[in-house]
């Protein structure tokens, strides 16, 4: 009985990524878009046209990851104005600054757009309550990835726990369906203060695809603003990863 | 009685030439041909035609001929008279009723639980809300409920159980869904973007990515007399999918038992699994790697050693974990005889699957109603006799087994496609039907997309297999105690989006 056990141990080996701050991703992964002001606006059109959420505008020609499927179509229609690259630090403190413009060679992360208290309270530990509103699986099941054995990001003392009680903030997922809209107000307020707030996934950060469904309910965020916005369909464990770090000053981006 | 008889590969069907019967006859065939188990409904739905019609479509399966066979009625919608419903006979029609009598208000005579399926936001009773939900209830000193969600404890999807217990024993589950509700069939049709279309069936359940797209795009290429060209990618990309559900379920099942070992080298396995599916195309979910007619990530042979080296080694040494579940008593405690859902029970509830084949049923549409490679390559079903959560995870051992073996003979005997750009732009058939059927990792998954005289897309009626297996779930923990709630609902792990839609 214990001989396929050390087995499994063997074949297993060390799993865990020994420097969560130098990982680089595959090539193939679409992440942080680079938009280039030159060929024809006539081809730009047709990407912005083909755009399933409307994410790409042409004057000012603007990629919003907060609403970006990252299908990559509208680089294939227009390759010479727009590139994804594998750059998966796409969190901002600010809806506003998933807004990618020609010529921006990083997702910004000012300092000074960070409420001040958050990293004193939380750099140390931080306990987040997930709320899946919608979301359909992918977003969650990365959000479980972050703690697994790979990224471990328990590491820093980030995880998720079962309680709002117990926890020091919120993660949203989802598009914020009508029925869940009451369930996650309740949650959020059943977590006590001092506590952060964090928008995962395209979804969550602007509707997605769902934005102009009758079946979504958005009228949280009219009341509650984020600290930390992460696109994504869905949100890549290391763009949590590193966004919570840099939100908690942990790490700083350029 | 009078159906248009198709199969999975045929072109789509004119709706002019699926026939239109009239209700007692519907009623009278379908009543006799589900007591055999080689049917199985699809797809029931209704469709609001012209002044006011509506008219119903019922897509049945033939597992033994690998027919699909359609046929219709019609019902003025403002008819008050009720249709004898047929889910007292055949339990499995009754989330079709559910949905049919919620959405448009067409009253089933004497259907048992008579209840709201999802609350969609264009349903009939507005009145009706999810925090009313009709729970069933039992009375008696004894007996205590537990409410559970819509809120979960881990990072999942939200959704209500409510349980009846005599002390830690469970009599009664019953599940309310709907929270995950977000208009998914009705975006289909405010669009005329193939794209956008396209990303929703990407959307609908995150885990089935590949098998979603897949149906809706078959349906697609049917709808454009496109044949598709990517067979073999598509049915790699689907066994990934179906190796690395495979695996985190295994993983998952061996955290609430609390083994760790089982647990991180699943975890560790599964990560290798959909950092290939990435390496591929880029998205750990195989997002945007199905398209219609074309593919933007052709499978380039560096492409396919990779995954055939990857695929090796994590079948490798997730034989080794199943080797170890399998040789620990501890183990072996929790999981067997526990949340039994016998064949028959199954059968009755339309359930599909693999939760049905660990039951006993032989239903996988890959060997029934193959579509693309898998006429060629001659599945056989894999099932397990027992029913319980052992039965459904040795159901994972066998079929991430044997994927990564469909996975490797694929690859073997692989040409590269002439690679095309995906077809977003060719107008569909008008007034016609065509579905893609397609055995994903959790089963049956059914998108029936029906065109208007135009070629716009007038409804696309998704079946996810959640559908009818959070019934079997619901019998699964009945007379179990209420710890063993975890285990076994880990081990169908099913879709509340994909339910919900």
């Amino acid at each position: 009985m214990i001989l396929p056990k050390i087995k499994v141990l063997h074949s297993h080996g060390s799993q865990y990524i020994p420097d969560l701050c130098r990982v680089e991703l595959t090539e193939e992964f679409r992440g942080r878009p680079i938009l280039t002001q030159s060929g024809s606006h006539a081809v730009l059109e047709a990407a912005a046209q083909r755009c399933p959420t409307g994410a790409l505008s042409t004057t000012p020609f603007a990629l919003d990851l907060g609403r970006c499927m990252f299908c990559g179509e509208c680089a294939r229609i227009a390759p010479d104005s727009i590139r994804f690259t594998n750059d998966y630090r796409l969190g901002s403190p600010t809806r506003q600054g998933l807004v990618v413009h020609a010529g921006d060679t990083h997702i910004a992360f000012p300092t000074a757009a960070v409420r001040p208290e958050l990293p004193h309270l939380f750099a140390h530990s931080l306990h987040l309550r997930e709320v899946c509103a919608g979301g359909e699986g992918s977003v969650e099941m990365e959000l479980n990835a972050t703690g697994n054995v790979n990224f471990d990001f328990g590491r820093f003392g980030v995880s998720f726990t079962a309680s709002p009680r117990h926890a020091d903030g919120v993660v949203i997922s989802g598009a914020i369906t009508e029925q869940m809209s009451e369930p996650l107000a309740i949650c959020y307020d059943a977590v006590p203060d001092p506590k952060l707030l964090i928008a995962c996934g395209t979804e969550a950060c602007s509707g997605g695809l769902f934005a102009e469904s009758r079946a979504i309910n958005r009228t949280f965020f009219d009341n509650h603003t984020p600290d930390l916005w992460l696109p994504g369909t869905p949100t890549h464990p290391m763009t949590f990863i590193d966004g919570v770090m840099t939100l908690l000053g942990l790490k700083t981006r350029k | 009685m009078n159906y248009t008889t198709t199969h999975n590969t045929a072109s789509a069907v004119r709706l002019c030439d699926i026939p239109t019967v009239t209700y007692a006859e519907f009623y009278e065939d379908l009543a006799a041909k589900l007591s055999d188990e080689r049917y199985h409904i699809a797809h029931y739905f209704a469709l609001m035609e012209e002044q006011s019609r509506l008219r119903f479509y019922c897509l049945l399966l033939d597992d033994h001929t690998a027919e699909v066979l359609i046929t219709s009625f019609t019902m003025d919608y403002y008819a008050e008279n009720a249709l004898p419903s047929l889910t007292a006979l055949h339990p499995q029609v009754h989330p079709f009723e559910r949905e049919m009598s919620e959405r448009y208000g067409v009253c089933f005579g004497k259907m048992p639980w008579a209840k709201p399926l999802r609350y969609p936001f264009d349903r009939i009773n507005r009145s009706q809300t999810i925090d009313n939900y009709p729970f069933y209830a039992m009375t008696g000193e004894a007996l205590h409920e537990v409410n559970v969600g819509p809120i979960h404890a881990g990072i999942i999807e939200p959704g209500a159980f409510r349980f009846v217990c005599n002390g830690e024993n469970v009599l009664h589950l019953e599940i309310a869904l709907g929270y995950q509700h977000r208009g998914v069939e009705s975006l289909f049709t405010t669009t005329d973007n193939r794209l956008r279309q396209l990303l929703l069936a990407e959307s609908i359940a995150g885990d089935s990515t590949i098998a979603h797209a897949t149906a809706f795009t078959e349906a697609i290429e049917k709808l454009t007399h496109r044949t598709a060209q990517f067979d073999t990618e598509r049915s790699i990309a689907l066994e990934l999918e179906r190796m690395a559900m495979g695996i985190a379920d295994t993983g998952a099942l061996c955290m609430d038992v609390g083994y760790q070992l089982g647990q991180v080298a699943c975890e560790a396995l599964r990560t290798m699994t959909i950092n290939t599916t990435q390496a591929w195309c880029g998205n750990r979910f195989g997002k945007g790697l199905i398209r219609p007619a074309g593919t933007n990530h052709p499978l380039t042979p560096q492409k396919a050693v990779m995954i055939s080296h990857n695929v090796a080694e994590i079948c490798g040494r997730y034989c080794e974990v199943c080797d170890d579940v399998r040789n620990a008593p501890t183990l072996l405690a929790r999981f067997e005889q526990c949340g039994i859902v016998m064949h028959e029970q199954m059968a009755q509830i339309g359930g599909v699957g693999q939760a049905a084949r660990a039951s006993g049923m032989q239903r996988d549409l890959r060997t029934s109603h193959p579509w693309g490679t898998y006429q060629h390559i001659h599945h056989t079903p894999i099932t397990e006799t027992d029913g319980d959560v052992m039965a459904r995870l040795k159901m994972r051992f066998t079929e991430v087994q044997t994927s990564a073996a469909w996975i490797a003979q694929l690859l073997d005997n692989f040409t590269p496609t002439e690679p095309s750009s995906p077809d977003y732009t060719t107008p569909l058939a008008a007034s016609s039907l065509a579905f893609g059927l397609v055995e994903g990792w959790r089963g049956e998954t059914c998108h029936v997309v029906v065109t208007n005289s135009t070629g716009a897309i007038a409804t696309c009626k998704i079946k996810d297999p959640s559908l009818h297996n959070w019934s079997a779930l619901a019998l699964a923990v009945r007379g179990e105690g209420i710890s063993d709630f975890p285990i076994c609902n880990k081990s169908f792990n099913l879709s509340y989006c994909g339910h919900d839609l």
